[in-house]
């Protein structure tokens, strides 16, 4: 029985992967304790999104381990085959520890916002409709839509669908949230509804992993900030630090040509 | 089941001498029911209720029937009217070769003219206001703007709509013609071979349909240079193609 | 006798005829149909199958049975149906052709044909969702099966509609190919009594307008169910 409070939430070890025979991670490890907000940064093309989604098996690594809670996810890597998951009930269980926020937010289009929220809940995790409902309907209320809970995602706005799509994570009672971009795809007026809402789930003392391009959010709210150059991690610490001192040259072009275009 | 080789062969033979049949009612029936169809397509584009609602009656009822009734309206329908005996159209209707195509290009017109339309319709409203900002309009507008775009746009039905034409003529043999469906269905009821009759007359076909499906191909990526990979100079190739 | 006549409910009318054989053109397609969408659904599910062989077979389908004529489809179940039936009755001592009933026989060859369409339908409706709607229900741990049946599924439903009510339409005017292997249907029907009022104008007619019926009401049905399901959906304007 793995200690609880002391087991990582994420551990990534050696993650490589490859599409073709182009690599796009060349061995990255990574460990996320609980309770850390942890803020991906880099330049687009760097892997960001491929290491977010290695975590949850949406791509499977050709190298490398990914543990979550202690757990080990097992994996078939054979060199000059597709990589593999072994077990796929393991694979969906840990994924339903795991909430994702997507960039294009994929809420599903054939369900009201409620339905999107208890989806998973009744038919992953069997859990009881009612009660589900009833959680969905507070969540929905706490990211502020909640007299949208009726309405297809078709009729919401981009800010809104991204805060349905968080409270759909959420009713998953995950244990670590991944988010992908989260506020790439929305008009600049819109960040802001969204941030809060991931700001109140950090100060919550969440486990988060961030991508994102949002500099003043990574080094306000994330506890670390990592930034991926080339599918390796090129600079890593808290962003207290990271942002004054940064050790890697390229990570203050980085910074410096994000803070010129904020001006 | 053992296949007769040699009997496969026979078959073959005899259905290759329905081609022609085959071959002609297409082409007789593409051409003037193309012809009709863009003149309903046209009707439907125009703005006019009046053109509009014949053209959109027109289509209903042809798409709404089976081609079977089509040709047996006109094969053994019009013989009721002593009138029509008498008068000049009689030579022509008396013969199934031309009921059948006269039925098979109405009936096509109906499909072709939608197709047609799609087209004409596809071309973005932007293009057809850039084109009159700089004066064009009318005939000129759509020879140069509307008509190139939209003949692309629908090259792919329309080359469904023939390969449904050659496997239409199949209908022909209802009224005695002997086309390769027509040969196929006399040697089934002489020889109780189905099977090699079904093999030998279904790849003729699929032939066919192929030799379409090319032509059509071949025909949209020449009309559509710039859908093409753009020419690469030595200078701007990519490093490294991407597997 | 004038059209009215020949058409009503008397006792030298053909009206309980053509209304009898509507109802059998309406029965065999509903059977092709079904059998169609059966077959349909296998070949979209093997096309989307992990194995090549499964891929080639579903391929191999859809392109043979939507490149030649419905016919010879129609000919061969007959004919190949009917020639193994001779041949048990030999075995009992009857002689010559013994043909096979028309229904089953018609049912299965517009199944078959129709199964080969509506395999396109079904895997353009699923090629149609949106791919990353697939990747959060994944991401949440769905399941295959579940993920199938929850997500795909019901939007897939949705997107074939329009595809299905045209497949149906095809299907209805296909059955009237059914009346040469002597399926009284509508067609069949009319050649019948055209044949014996001499009047061949006013029964096809007269079936022309029967299909014309069929194929408006079912056309509406198919549009009223299209709306219904797509609530939810944006349109493009
Ligand atoms: N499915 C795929 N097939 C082939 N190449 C891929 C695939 N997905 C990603 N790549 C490549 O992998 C590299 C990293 O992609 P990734 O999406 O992880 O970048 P990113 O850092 O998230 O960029 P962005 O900020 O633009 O989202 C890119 O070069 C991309 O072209
Ligand atoms: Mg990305």
């Amino acid at each position: 029985m793995p200690d609880l409070a002391n087991t990582p939430a994420v551990v990534l070890s050696g993650i490589r992967k490859s599409y073709g025979e182009h690599e796009v991670l060349h061995g990255v490890s990574l460990t996320a304790n609980e309770g850390d907000v942890i803020s991906i940064l880099g330049s687009s093309g760097s892997g960001k999104s491929t290491l977010l989604r290695c975590i949850n098996m949406l791509e499977v690594p050709n190298a490398g381990s990914v543990s979550i809670h202690g757990e080990t996810i097992a994996l078939d890597q054979k060199p000059g085959q597709q990589p593999r998951a072994r077990d796929n009930a393991q694979v969906n269980r840990l994924r339903a520890k795991a909430g994702m926020v997507f960039q294009s937010f994929n809420l599903w289009s054939h369900l009201t916002i409620l339905e999107n929220l208890i989806e998973a809940p009744v038919h992953v995790l069997k859990r009881d409709r009612k009660d589900a409902i009833a959680e969905a309907e507070t969540l929905l209320a706490r990211v502020g839509i909640a007299e949208k809970r009726h309405a297809y995602p078709a009729h919401l706005s981009g800010g809104q669908q991204q805060r349905a799509a968080i409270a759909r994570a959420l009713a998953m009672h995950p244990s670590v949230m991944l988010f992908d971009e989260p506020t790439s795809a929305l008009d600049p007026e819109l960040v802001g509804e969204v941030l809060k809402v991931m700001r109140d789930l950090a100060a919550e003392g969440r486990t988060m992993l961030i991508v994102t391009h949002e500099m003043g959010f990574a080094r306000d709210v994330s506890t670390r900030t990592v930034f991926l150059h080339n599918g390796v991690i090129e600079e890593e610490g808290p962003p207290s630090l990271v942002f004054r001192n940064p050790r890697s040259d390229r990570f203050r072009q980085f910074i410096s040509r994000d803070e010129r275009e904020a001006r | 089941m053992l296949i007769d080789f040699p009997f496969l062969w026979e078959s073959f033979t005899a259905l290759l001498k329905g081609i022609p049949l085959t071959l002609q009612l297409t082409a007789l029936s593409v051409v003037t029911g193309g012809v009709l169809a863009v003149l309903l397509a046209l009707m439907r584009v125009s703005n006019k209720w009046w053109l509009d609602l014949p053209a959109q009656f027109y289509v209903f009822v042809f798409r709404g029937t089976p081609l079977l009734v089509q040709i047996y309206i006109i094969y053994y329908g019009i013989s009721q009217f002593p009138e029509l005996r008498q008068s000049w159209v009689w030579p022509f209707l008396r013969q199934a070769y031309w009921c059948a195509a006269l039925a098979l290009a109405l009936n096509t017109a109906a499909y072709s003219a939608e197709i047609i339309r799609g087209g004409l319709l596809s071309v973005p409203a932007g293009q057809i206001e850039a084109a009159r900002a700089t004066g064009m309009s009318g005939f000129l507008l759509m020879r140069r703007i509307i008509f190139p775009q939209a003949l692309r746009q629908m090259l792919p039905g329309y080359s469904n709509e023939i390969i449904l034409m050659v496997k239409s003529t199949a209908l022909a043999s209802t009224v005695t013609l002997m086309e390769v469906t027509g040969i196929a269905a006399k040697l089934i009821s002489q020889s109780y071979r189905p099977i090699e009759l079904f093999i030998c007359a279904g790849a003729i076909y699929l032939a066919l349909n192929f030799i379409v499906a090319r032509l059509f191909a071949a025909l949209e990526y020449a009309l559509s240079p710039e859908r093409r990979p753009a020419p690469v100079s030595a200078a701007d190739k990519p490093e490294k193609a991407r597997a | 006798m004038d059209y009215l006549q020949l058409m009503g409910f008397g006792p030298n009318g053909w009206g309980y005829g053509m209304l009898a054989a509507t109802g059998m053109t309406v029965a065999v397609a509903l059977c092709g149909y079904l059998i169609g969408s059966i077959l349909g659904s296998l070949g979209a599910a093997a096309a989307f199958s992990r194995f090549m062989l499964l891929r080639g077979i579903a391929g191999f389908y859809t392109t043979v049975l939507r490149g030649i004529p419905d016919l010879l489809v129609i000919y061969l179940f007959y004919f190949g149906s009917s020639s193994v039936i001779s041949g048990v009755a030999a075995l009992f001592g009857a002689e010559g052709f013994v043909g096979a009933p028309a229904f089953i026989t018609g049912a299965m060859a517009i199944g078959v044909v129709s199964g080969a369409y509506q395999m396109q339908v079904f895997r353009g409706a699923v090629l149609a969702l949106a791919k990353g709607e697939i990747e959060a229900a994944r991401a949440y741990g769905m399941p295959s099966f579940l993920l199938f049946r929850r997500i795909i599924l019901p939007q897939a439903a949705r997107f074939a509609i329009p595809g299905m009510g045209n497949v149906w339409q095809l299907v209805l005017k296909e059955s009237a190919l059914i009346s040469v292997i002597g399926l009284v249907e509508i067609m069949r029907q009319s050649q019948i009594g055209a044949g014996s009022t001499r009047q061949p104008f006013s029964f096809y007619l007269t079936a022309a307008a029967l299909y014309l019926l069929i194929t408006f009401v079912s056309g509406r049905g198919f549009r009223l169910a299209e709306r219904r399901a797509m609530r939810g959906v944006r349109r493009a304007a």
